[in-house]
């Protein structure tokens, strides 16, 4: 199971959930297949309502799934023990679209980066060691450790603590990183900075990185492969390029056509399609 | 075309709890002709909202306002005490709409009571009769479905709600519209109907000329005439949409227009160039130019003299000057930083 050489690092098949049952079933995953490869940058797409966070929290281990297997580095995920799932969560992590919820307030920046070391194994290091290490990695993030230390999280900006998620994912080195809506809550220019670190870390890493978004631009720019997803399902998947300038699924068309662009005009005879009351 | 809102060195400021005082708008001057729209860009933090708030003359502690003059169709409105601003200025000249507008509707009123809260503010003898048929003739123009009318705030997606309100907020026909991020956090189909429904709202002209607030570059140039880009709560620099994304001059807007993602053929070619480093602390703005610390081009002169608003004098392409001066807050000219961006450009293209 390789595709150019490299391994498979998550793969499902027929993954689904089902929330509730009887006349109030709502199917929010629907069936998808997907294999993700080592060292890739693939983008999930899709609008609110789609799906696309359901699927994520199925990945992480968070909520269980109805129906289909995961398979993590080759074998069928097995996360049932709670021992299991930390040793899975080595492997794979996340950092969410809203990072002034993603802290726990009453922790200092310190602990929150020390128990990532202390995750990895590092238990045993002497302090110095440790601080040598935190401070790199709030380096590798343009942050600085000594303006950090003795502060909580809610002290920095959305950009900063967000950031902060990062040099976290840098110390703890995972397999898999599960970024959803990483950059939705904050500026257009400190964007820019935050995707710039997710490419370094993977350049640095080697780690496979899903990317979960709405914004179908950001999706190009960043990503290897595209996931286009519509209510559940995979409508359409592919190289970037390949998806992107030549969609073939309706759907694809609308959400390219629905975004402003800057070197062809904004097209606003289909916006009444697809819109819901 | 005559001036619809003229802003004459605006200066507001915030004085925090410990008696400091924080200028968030700092002599900023800018005018809107009729039917025109001007968009507003920048980081968080720069002062974009407080520029909006401060436009309304809508001064609540711990927001003062300190220096300018704010003219909406020839009348001053600035020094205006909050409740003569809500009588005869809110409404009527000047509507706004904040970024979350679709949790500003109470759950338990129909939409229709918001607009007759709206209408009779204004005028206190309007029939219940009279105020239905108004919205909902408004409505049908907007391809708003009139049964909205009859429902609870909670019945309605996130996309409708907001469009519902700015429905709401315009009911007046008011002068101006402030719109600030209207679209932000939706989706984006629900965005391109809101959007759509602003400009139609511009077309019949039911308001006559829109300020429209946002950090997304691609978005406003593609809804605003004009954009002016703020740092550290002054203007930076101004222009119409097409000059200020093609051919940006000073070097906080250059770094703004080299962060724009679109899914378009060349856009993955395309560095994403990020600006280094934060802007300044308010409470004590550097003396020079305040995005010296971040800027490439500085020179030691940059951080020992304060800017100001310079015009320069490219007009617009067809000739005509109707919109906003081309404009710029920088000690260097103007054809020694673009030299400088193109010489960047070929430099980058080498490698």
């Amino acid at each position: 199971m390789s595709e150019n050489g490299k391994s498979l690092v998550l793969s499902g098949s027929g993954v689904t959930k089902i929330f509730g049952s009887g006349a109030k079933k709502v199917v929010a995953v629907n069936k998808v297949d997907f294999e993700f490869h080592e060292k890739e940058l693939v983008s999930i797409v899709g609008e609110s309502g789609s799906g696309k966070t359901t699927l994520v929290k199925m990945l992480l281990g968070l909520i269980s799934v109805t129906e289909g297997d995961i398979y993590f580095m080759g074998e069928k995920r097995d996360i049932r023990s709670r021992r299991q799932k930390k040793e899975y969560w080595k492997g794979i992590q996340a950092i969410f679209q809203d990072p002034f919820s993603s802290y726990n307030m009453f922790h200092k920046i310190d602990s929150v980066l020390l128990d990532c070391i202390n995750m990895r194994g590092g238990r045993s290091l002497p302090r110095p060691k440790k601080i040598e290490m935190i401070t790199e990695a709030c380096s590798f993030v343009n942050l600085k450790y000594a303006e950090l230390t003795n502060k909580y999280p809610f002290e920095l900006s959305g950009g900063q603590q967000q950031r902060l998620m990062i040099a976290r994912i840098f110390l703890l080195k995972p397999k898999i990183l599960l970024a959803d809506e990483p950059t939705s809550m904050i500026d257009a220019c400190s964007r820019a900075t935050i995707l710039d670190m997710l490419l370094g870390l993977r350049n640095e890493t080697g780690m496979m990185i899903i990317f979960v978004t709405h914004d179908i631009g950001l999706a190009y720019y960043i990503s290897d492969s595209v996931y286009i997803m519509e209510r559940g399902r995979f409508v359409e998947s592919g190289k970037a390029d390949a998806v992107i300038l030549s969609p073939s699924a309706e759907y694809t068309k609308r959400l390219i056509n629905d975004v402003p662009k800057i070197h062809s005009p904004w097209d606003f005879t289909k916006a009444a399609e697809g819109a819901s009351v | 075309m005559k001036n619809m809102l003229e802003v004459k060195d605006l200066t507001t400021k915030y004085i925090t709890r410990f008696h400091e005082d924080v200028y968030a708008v700092d002599h900023v001057s800018f005018c809107v002709k009729e039917g025109k729209s001007v968009g507003i860009a920048g980081e968080s933090g720069c002062g974009k909202s407080t520029l909006a708030l401060s436009l309304m003359g809508y001064y609540f502690p711990p927001l003062h306002y300190t220096s300018g003059e704010i003219i909406i169709d020839g009348k001053n409105i600035s020094g205006m005490s909050p409740d003569e601003v809500r009588l005869h200025i809110l409404g009527t000249e000047i509507a706004y709409i904040p970024q979350a507008a679709m949790n500003a509707l109470n759950p338990t009123q129909r939409i229709i009571r918001f607009i007759e809260d709206v209408i009779r503010a204004h005028q206190p003898k309007a029939s219940k009769k009279d105020i239905y048929d108004l919205a909902r003739k408004r409505f049908e123009i907007l391809n708003l479905p009139a049964d909205v009318l009859q429902r609870h705030a909670v019945e309605l997606s996130g996309g409708m709600k907001q469009r519902t309100v700015i429905a709401i907020s315009t009911i007046l026909s008011p002068k101006v519209l402030i719109a600030d991020e209207p679209s932000s956090a939706l989706d984006v189909s629900s965005q391109k109907m809101v959007i759509k429904m602003i400009r139609d709202l511009m077309e019949m002209g039911y308001i006559k000329s829109m300020i429209f607030i946002t950090h997304e570059l691609p978005l406003l140039y593609n809804v605003t005439d004009d954009i002016m880009v703020m740092y550290a709560g002054q203007l930076v620099e101004s222009g119409s949409a097409k000059q200020m994304v093609f051919d940006p001059v000073h070097p906080y807007s250059k770094g703004l227009m080299d962060s724009i993602i679109v899914p378009e053929e060349g856009a993955r070619d395309i560095k994403l160039a990020a600006i280094p480093g934060t802007p300044p602390n308010l409470k004590n703005p550097p003396m020079g130019c305040r995005f010296a610390e971040r800027c490439k081009y500085m020179t030691p002169l940059c951080k020992a003299y304060a800017v100001k608003m310079t015009d320069f004098g490219d007009v617009d392409e067809n000739g005509s000057h109707q919109g906003l001066n081309r404009s710029y807050r920088c000690l260097l000219p103007v054809h020694e930083l673009k030299a400088s961006y193109e010489s960047e450009a070929k430099g980058g293209a080498a490698i």
